[in-house]
């Protein structure tokens, strides 16, 4: 364990997947507060809450379940919203095996915790090719155990003083901002804006839905059209990625 | 431990288990699981899809409907964050200009 991370603190591409992190972490870290804070004032005991933070590592469900905890509500349908919240997960579980499926299965396993959907996408401009080579790996670590702390330590902060922090102060937004920009620098083309304006009408127009289903609609729905403007209109630029620096 | 408590910790492993499940969905098989060829090339969407439908109603709905105001902060620190984002191309600058011009309008008109 301290090997791994003193050899991953010395490695130049574990260096570099931390620093990518650094332009999004601020608005990482005012949701992983308020993420902290929500679950102490939706009643749960500090120790609870605490353990929730750290094993299920999750903000988004987090969030989610916390009423239905609040009100006992069964168990399963606890766990069917989080897994519909995390639906999207599934898909970019395919795009991480085109990288990762050829290490042991229990580093797959130990990866599989720390990769959420924000990783993919910084990820994803540092590799545009679906092609494996040796430093991707210490590359996601760096990315992963940076954002991690970014993510953990607030939240835990935000556990323990629950009470000093204002809610209309609306610090949860910095996390959508950092989602904004994050997603502004995937608007590389004409049919990238299409997908993500049919997107956002789509989860809009969906929120109705139970078990926040209406990202996987959304999702669905930005697919169909990407799908179909691939069709019509040749490829202009063959990956919605380019290679501008995130800061 | 109240018995809450016991409810609790259930929740939180079985949670536990659905964000390790769903992550590793297609990555912790051995095998190939195969996957169509025009899914394959419309996934290059789902990220972007997934974090607009995340962040659209954050920023336009509340309490599960579209707003139907001009005084609402969120608006203003989308708009400025925006623009910040389209002038310097950064996102750190992205949060930091929204989330004061948000802090502002709270503090202030408290819209």
């Amino acid at each position: 364990m301290i090997s791994f991370l003193s050899s991953l603190w010395r490695h130049p591409e574990s260096r570099r997947g931390a620093r990518d992190m650094v332009p999004i972490t601020p608005g990482m870290s005012a949701w992983g507060l308020v993420t902290g804070v929500a679950m102490v004032k939706s009643g749960m005991s500090v120790g609870m809450a605490l353990l929730m933070s750290l094993v299920v590592y999750a903000g988004s469900s987090q969030l989610a379940v916390l009423p239905l905890l609040a009100n006992g509500a069964s168990l399963w349908v606890v766990w069917a919203t989080a897994f519909c919240v995390n639906l999207r997960f599934v898909i970019f579980s395919a795009q991480w095996r085109r990288y990762f499926g050829h290490l042991p299965r229990g580093q797959r396993l130990r990866m599989t915790y720390f990769a959420g959907d924000l990783h993919y996408v910084v990820f994803v401009r540092r590799f545009p090719e679906a092609k494996q080579v040796p430093e991707q790996v210490p590359y996601f670590w760096g990315c992963v155990l940076f954002s991690w702390l970014g993510w953990q330590i607030p939240s835990i902060l935000g556990i323990f003083l629950a009470d000093q922090v204002p809610e209309q102060w609306g610090l949860g937004f910095a996390g959508v901002l950092a989602l904004l920009g994050l997603t502004y620098t995937l608007l590389v083309d004409r049919k990238a804006w299409a997908a993500a304006a049919v997107a956002g009408c789509a989860a809009v127009a969906a929120y109705g839905l139970p078990l926040h289903l209406n990202i996987v609609v959304a999702i669905a729905a930005a697919v169909a059209m990407g799908l179909t403007l691939d069709h019509w209109i040749p490829d202009s630029s063959q990956a919605p990625h380019d290679e501008e620096p995130l800061a | 431990m109240t018995e809450h408590d016991f409810y609790l910790i259930a929740a939180i492993m079985g949670l536990a288990v659905v964000t390790t499940v769903t992550r590793g969905f297609f990555l912790l098989s051995d095998r190939e699981i195969p996957l169509p060829d025009w899914a394959r090339d419309g996934l290059r969407y789902a990220p972007l899809a997934a974090l607009v439908a995340v962040i659209v109603p954050e920023m336009v709905m509340s309490h599960g409907h579209l707003i139907s105001t001009w005084r609402d902060a969120r608006l203003y620190a989308t708009a400025a964050g925006t623009v910040y984002f389209f002038w310097r191309r950064g996102i750190l600058g992205t949060i930091v200009v929204g989330t004061v011009v948000m802090l502002a309008i709270r503090l202030t008109v408290g819209w």
